[in-house]
């Protein structure tokens, strides 16, 4: 009953504030949104690798393989089940239906371990028309749209499949892949009859791969993911600002109620928990905001993140969201825990306040000296840290810590410097309206410090982002044009017809440039093997980072091979290695070339070395070599002659249009990120602005009565605002810089595997400044139609005697 | 600063409905004048008081100041009489907290263009303030505040002077000592003083007091 | 791995691909389906050995069944089974993957307490499991029953007979004292009244020694063995439901096949006596008559445990009890296979199998 009417007398303060109910559930909402948004996206993202894991590489058990990628003779599996051994055979490999290029898993369903169950084997239809033919596709919706027309075989359309995939019976695996008595791995059960022959004696060629804890895509992926959820905390952190300082205003204008209700009797402990079931309203309330914006952001962020993954890992993500229960739960207790940590520090001082203090509200935000001290300590600190972390640590959390702590111990630092940046201003001044505009801009600072630093995170980031992005895009674009040297790009059907292709274009073009790899596996990890002719082109164009003298020379002799960088950084490689790439295949690592957008390592062979291993890799495709102005002709011959589908003759700058596009499509989260966060921070400099708007009225009425207008004090208002923004924009631009610069130089090499220039683009800097200033304009409008419409009334007020 | 009032009118809408503050006001004072304005609460003294001082329009009526009527003004015209003609000085001191004393002293001399360090220097020792220069509002006491804002206000020089109960928030010491300062440097500067007060003895030690009872001059 | 789910599956399966769409119960197993494009059994055929002995795959069905009826020397009983089932989805054999034929391998060891049961199944074509037949040789992954007579002597003569599971294996060795013996007429062995038939003969003269390995110990057992080779294509008629089948070693040295197949009516009854020198006499349908004497609840059912056993014109009357009531094959097709005793106008032990239930 007591907590009823106390709870009434509290939240009657929000009823005569909207506003600041708006901002405390708003900021809230949207910083849960945002980071239960990622968060959403992250988990549907691991849970496809999950299913992808699950489906395709079973990597919860323990296979065995060949030590250097090559097949495995089906006897060995057969001399295993017969030796007792609980195993399964698994042939994959690429196949092309039509235009899709598909993974093709082909399993044994009869010998499949029941983790890995790809095939419902209770289902004897489904099961017996898998391994009769002429055989199933077990393929995604998305897959199966994509193929249906490519094939007569049959489809059956699993949700658990990834995109780009088919499960189908090793019989019908063998003879699309053309790989008649061949295995690709072993899957090995994990119940086992007591007392077996080791499998060390049955197949000592062969090696057990343990299953890993993550599956290769995880890994891969989860430095973009953790980039995602450093995304999401920025913005959470951002969002708790406007909650923290909305929170701490509410608490110190209840000063009176809180006395009046102690004085009426009311316990410091009811008083307190009536608070927290307040908080706790607008954290379930907000929490559930949160959640519905979250689910949206998340929908809208999802299928570019699935495009950026696809661009960047080849990992497939599906495109649709599905709620989680665990999802709802999470976004409301970040909603809880979000609004504890905004109103613990007034919580305490409602605590630690005596019965009879001051019922005046203190000047809101006032920092003390000590505080402010303590601030700058804080941020000196934690940019010590961060230099620290840059030169000792490595590793892609250290590259994140580099970061938290940079952005943190600017923020804090900011509101020193800006201080100091406007009483330097104060001295410079001499008219009166000028040093009090610079001066009331400083007393306005401790109020907005907060939203400001939010602004400073914010811009920064887009800064930093931008940079890293644009630096990354321009590099990559004259990446393109030296790996993209052949003018046409062609692709046999068959090989006979690349053989005809090949006699044919012998006399038409400048040079023919095979494209021929093999899957192989070096130093444990799953890569490629291209050869390539000895040929101009490569010498002149090929985008080679570290090389040794006559480095063409010795790749065309077979004694050196090329590495990508990606490998030549996680193998810590040298010039001058040797390097294992096969049983009996030695070769030397001779040069290091740029390779952007490949998660594997690759490596470049001579195409003489790599043919006399390989006898039967396909030769199908072709780069050719054309005066631009016979590209026209030159296709069209060709499918004329061949009667090749346009889909098997590609030109340069329809490839590099198509490369450009998926980068682009890459960076589409990143950038919907930035936006987002820098929506929010603009919204906590708004709020914060709207809240002082309530207490400027007896800053500004005297001012007015000495004969200022109110459409002058309007305008001041507004260049204030401005000045504070446009400051620290200011600040943000070298934070901007150096967050670039450990995105590229730290972030980056461990993430992907390369190091990449920084450019500067000081034109974006201006478009961000543009953006920013919208803000700031939209931001500050409000408040101040309410300060240019104000009745002199409302102003005399702060006049009369009676208060 | 010449001041006549004719027929001064004013009402404002209140919840209860229409109130009606002034109801034709006629009053004059001289150059140099000191008039008490005297009254129950709400009887309209600070109503009249911010209609002289241009802060408010009246519904009707004149508010002839130096020959002209202010009235009439827009809302620049009226800031720029504020800026230059009039001095104010309230019960809430109305220093601006961003500022130090020395620039809440000279603020107003400065909007009004009559910055003049000697004279803010003098004003500021003679009210007792001269070693608080470089503190803040909020790092004097309420009688310090109450200096300060007197001293901005006369650092203007202005030809009129109005008051809101000046001394209200001071002990009594104080506030004759403060009131005796601001008497003796308007008769120094040659302004006129409205002060609207509802202390007897305060209103007793100006040349002239003028009743208010609802709205009228009693 | 989940043996059952395969198992269901193999048995769905042989529906599926003999119907051509999920008709359910056609029989147990599906054996009472028709049989497109599969061999037929003719009467008359004589058998030939070795060849016989292995794989039929133009035939649908076809298995290779041993049971095995041993003792401890203290005197303890035990059971002991290995069959190896062919499974053809199509007539014929192709190498590798694309073999139409399936194996599946069902072991069990019956004591009085416990009856252990494992599965094994297999794509046929690739070596995983088969069977040869000289040198004999039936198998599937390390399960093997494997003939150790030389060339030209009969393969079935001497086997090795292994299976190891999780929880028990064992390795059992078998010697023929008698000779292989036809059943029905000649080997065609009609199943019902309606003309449906298989190839059949029996090799019940095993003399067994070996040792079986149980969780909880290990045991040299000696004892008999009986060994049933059988193919077709339609082996039931399409009322009939499920059978119950008896091999019994009498204590004079004969032996004893007879088997039901259960319909809407009466039921279809076949036996074949043999004399101690392994000569068959079949006996007419309906000179076998069983009657259910005890059931007991088995895996939630209702089974007929002891049975009476009688042939009038033979003056055979016996009741037989099993060692363990409780002798389930959990295995994808579920069946009732235990070692039984029994006891009357003579008595002795063998095998009881019983489907459908």
């Amino acid at each position: 009953m007591t907590i009823w009417t106390v709870a009434a007398a509290l939240l009657s303060h929000w009823q005569r504030r909207p506003l600041q109910l708006g901002a405390v559930v708003l900021g809230l909402a949207l910083a849960t949104a945002l980071w239960s948004g990622v968060q959403a996206v992250n988990a549907e993202a691991r849970a496809s690798y999950a299913r992808a894991a699950a489906a395709l590489d079973q990597n919860e058990l323990a296979h065995l393989v060949s030590p250097h990628g090559r097949s495995i003779p089906q006897a060995v599996f057969v001399r295993l089940r017969r030796a007792g051994w609980n195993v399964s055979p698994v042939l994959e490999g690429e196949y092309r239906f039509g235009t899709a290029r598909l993974r093709v898993i082909g399993v044994e369903p009869l010998t499949m371990p029941a983790e890995t169950q790809a095939v419902d084997r209770r289902n004897a239809g489904e099961l017996l028309s898998f391994i009769s033919p002429p055989g199933t596709l077990i393929v995604s919706p998305e897959t199966a749209e994509k193929i249906r027309r490519q094939t007569d075989l049959a489809l059956r359309v699993s949700d658990r499949m990834p995109d780009g995939a088919a499960f189908v019976d090793i019989g019908l695996a063998e003879r699309l892949l053309r790989r008649e008595g061949e295995l690709t791995r072993i899957v090995i059960a994990e119940n086992q009859r007591p007392g077996l022959e080791p499998l060390g004696t049955l197949a000592p060629a062969l090696l057990v791969r343990e299953p890993s804890a993550q599956s290769d895509l995880e890994h891969l992926t989860e430095s973009f993911h953790l980039n995602l959820t450093a995304f999401g905390f920025l913005a959470f952190a951002v969002g708790l600002f406007i909650v923290y300082s909305t929170i701490g205003l509410a608490f110190e204008q209840r000063r009176p109620t809180f006395r009046t209700l102690r004085c009426l009797g009311v316990s410091l402990s009811a008083l307190a928990v009536s608070l927290l079931a307040e908080l706790f309203l607008f954290a379930l309330v907000a929490g559930a905001a949160g959640v519905i914006i979250g689910y949206l952001i998340a929908s809208l962020l999802l299928p570019g993140v699935a495009a950026t993954l696809e661009g960047l890992y080849g990992a497939s993500v599906t495109g649709t969201l599905s709620l989680r229960p665990e999802w709802w739960l999470s976004g409301f207790a970040i909603a809880v825990a979000g609004t504890l940590i905004s109103s613990i520090q007034s919580l305490l001082r409602l605590m630690r306040m005596p019965v009879l203090a001051a019922a005046q509200p203190q000047t809101w935000g006032r920092s003390s000296q000590t505080g402010r001290r303590f601030q700058v300590l804080a941020a000196a600190a934690l940019l010590g840290l961060s230099g620290a972390l840059i030169l000792w640590a490595d590793g892609l959390r250290a590259g994140f810590g580099v970061l938290g702590c940079l952005l943190l111990g600017a923020s804090l630092l900011l509101p020193a410097m800006l201080s100091g940046f406007l009483t330097f201003m104060q001295r410079l001044s001499s008219g009166a309206l000028v040093t009090w505009f610079w001066a009331d801009a400083r007393q306005q600072l401790p109020g907005l410090s907060l939203a400001l630093m939010a602004l400073l995170l914010a811009l920064a980031a887009n800064v930093g982002v931008g940079t890293m992005v644009s630096s990354f895009r321009l590099t990559f674009i004259g990446w393109l044009d030296q790996r993209l040297a052949a003018e046409l790009y062609v692709a046999a059907r068959n090989e006979p017809e690349a053989d005809r292709l090949r006699a044919w274009l012998a006399t038409k073009v400048e040079s023919v440039l095979p494209i021929v790899s093999v899957d192989a596996e070096i130093r444990g990890q799953p890569m490629q093997i291209f050869g390539v002719v000895d040929d101009p082109t490569y010498r002149e164009h090929w985008p080679l980072i570290v090389v040794m003298p006559d480095v063409w020379d010795r790749v065309a002799s077979g004694e050196g091979v090329l590495v990508n960088e990606q490998f030549w950084r996680r193998e810590r490689l040298r010039i001058g290695d040797q390097l294992d790439l096969a049983s009996d295949w030695k070769a030397t690592v001779v040069g290091v070339y740029s390779d952007y957008g490949n998660p594997k390592g690759q490596v470049i062979a001579g195409i003489n070395a790599l043919t006399s291993r390989h006898p039967q890799v396909s030769r199908l495709r072709y780069g050719l070599r054309v005066q631009p102005d016979q590209i026209a002709d030159l296709r069209s011959s060709l499918s004329d002659e061949f009667g090749l589908p346009p889909d098997n003759i590609v030109d340069q700058a329809a490839l590099k249009e198509q490369s450009r596009r998926i980068f682009d499509r890459t960076f589409l989260v990143t950038g919907a990120l930035n936006i987002f966060t820098l929506g929010v921070a603009a919204l906590a400099v708004f709020s914060s602005l709207l809240m002082l708007s309530e207490m400027r009225l007896p800053q500004l009425a005297p001012v007015w009565a000495m004969g200022v207008t109110r459409r002058d004090l309007a305008l001041l208002e507004i260049l204030r605002t401005l000045v504070l923004w446009l400051a620290t924009f200011a600040a943000a631009l070298p934070l901007g810089l150096v967050l670039a610069w450990v995105l590229l130089a730290v972030v980056n090499v461990e993430a992907f595997g390369w190091r990449l220039p920084m450019h500067i683009f000081p034109y974006e800097w201006v478009r961000l400044g543009l953006v920013a200033l919208a803000a700031a304009v939209v931001s500050v409008f409000i408040p101040l139609r309410r300060l240019a419409g104000l009745a002199p009334s409302e102003l005399l007020k702060v006049f009369a005697n009676e208060r | 600063m010449v001041i006549a009032l004719r027929n001064l009118c004013k009402s404002y809408e209140t919840a209860e409905g229409r109130l009606d503050v002034l109801r034709g006001i006629d009053l004059d004072l001289g150059a140099g004048d000191s008039v008490a304005l005297t009254g129950e609460s709400g009887s309209g003294k600070s109503t009249l008081l911010h209609l002289v001082a241009g802060l408010d329009r009246p519904d009707a009526g004149e508010i002839m100041i130096g020959g002209r009527d202010i009235s009439k003004l827009d809302d620049s015209g009226r800031a720029a009489y504020r800026r230059t003609e009039v001095g104010l000085v309230f019960q809430q001191f109305n220093l601006i907290p961003s500022l130090d004393v020395a620039a809440n002293i000279a603020f107003h001399a400065k909007l009004a263009g009559r910055h003049d360090p000697t004279w803010e220097n003098e004003l500021a020792e003679r009210l007792g303030v001269g070693t608080l220069l470089t503190r803040y509002p909020e790092q004097l006491s309420t009688g310090q505040q109450q200096r300060v804002a007197i001293g901005r206000t006369l650092a203007a020089r202005p030809g009129l002077v109005l008051a809101d109960e000046p001394t209200g928030n001071l002990d009594e010491a104080n506030g004759d000592a403060v009131l005796d300062l601001m008497l003796s440097l308007a008769k120094g500067t040659g302004s006129t003083l409205l002060m609207v007060t509802h202390s007897q003895k305060l209103a007793d030690r100006l040349d002239r007091q003028v009743h208010l009872r609802s709205g009228k001059i009693a | 791995m989940s043996v059952r789910s395969i198992a269901i599956a193999f048995a769905v399966m042989i529906i599926t691909s003999l119907s051509g769409n999920q008709a359910p119960s056609q029989g147990f197993a599906g054996l009472g389906s028709a049989a497109e494009g599969f061999s037929v059994p003719q009467p008359g055929r004589p058998f030939h050995f070795p060849v016989d002995h292995g794989a039929h795959p133009d035939f649908r069905i076809e298995w290779w069944y041993l049971t095995a009826n041993l003792e401890a020397p203290d005197g303890t009983q035990y059971g002991a089974q290995w069959t190896l089932f062919r499974s053809a989805l199509a007539p014929g054999e192709n190498k590798g993957w694309s073999s139409p034929q399936l194996w599946m391998g069902h072991a069990a060891v019956t004591t009085s307490e416990d009856h252990f049961v494992a599965e094994r199944i297999s794509r046929g074509g690739v070596g995983q499991a088969g069977v040869v037949a000289e040198p004999f040789s039936a198998w599937i992954d390390d399960w093997q029953m494997q003939g150790n007579a030389v060339p030209g002597a009969d393969q079935l003569a001497n086997l090795t007979l292994t299976a190891t599971a999780e929880e028990f294996g064992y390795e059992l060795r078998l010697s023929a004292t008698g000779p292989l013996v036809p059943q029905g007429d000649n080997g065609y062995s009609v199943k019902s009244a309606k003309g449906q038939a298989s190839y059949y003969y029996s090799q019940p003269f095993y003399a067994v020694t070996g040792s079986l390995s149980l969780p909880t110990r290990n045991v040299e057992v000696t004892g008999k063995a009986w060994l049933d080779r059988e193919w077709s294509s339609q082996p039931l008629a399409e009322d009939q439901t499920g059978w119950e089948w008896f091999s019994l070693h009498l204590d004079t040295g004969e032996k004893l096949m007879g088997f039901r197949l259960r319909d809407e009516g009466e039921g279809f009854t076949s036996a074949t006596w043999i004399t101690a020198d392994g000569r068959p006499n079949p006996l007419p349908a309906g000179a076998l008559r069983i009657v259910p004497v005890r059931t007991a609840k088995v895996a939630g059912r209702q089974i007929p445990v002891s049975w009476n056993v009688q042939i009038p014109s033979r003056g055979f009357d016996v009741t037989t009890r099993p060692l363990n009531d409780q002798a389930w094959m959990s295995t994808s097709i579920p069946y009732w296979e235990g070692p039984i005793a029994f006891e009357g106008s003579v008595s002795g032990r063998g095998y009881l199998e019983m489907t459908g239930y």
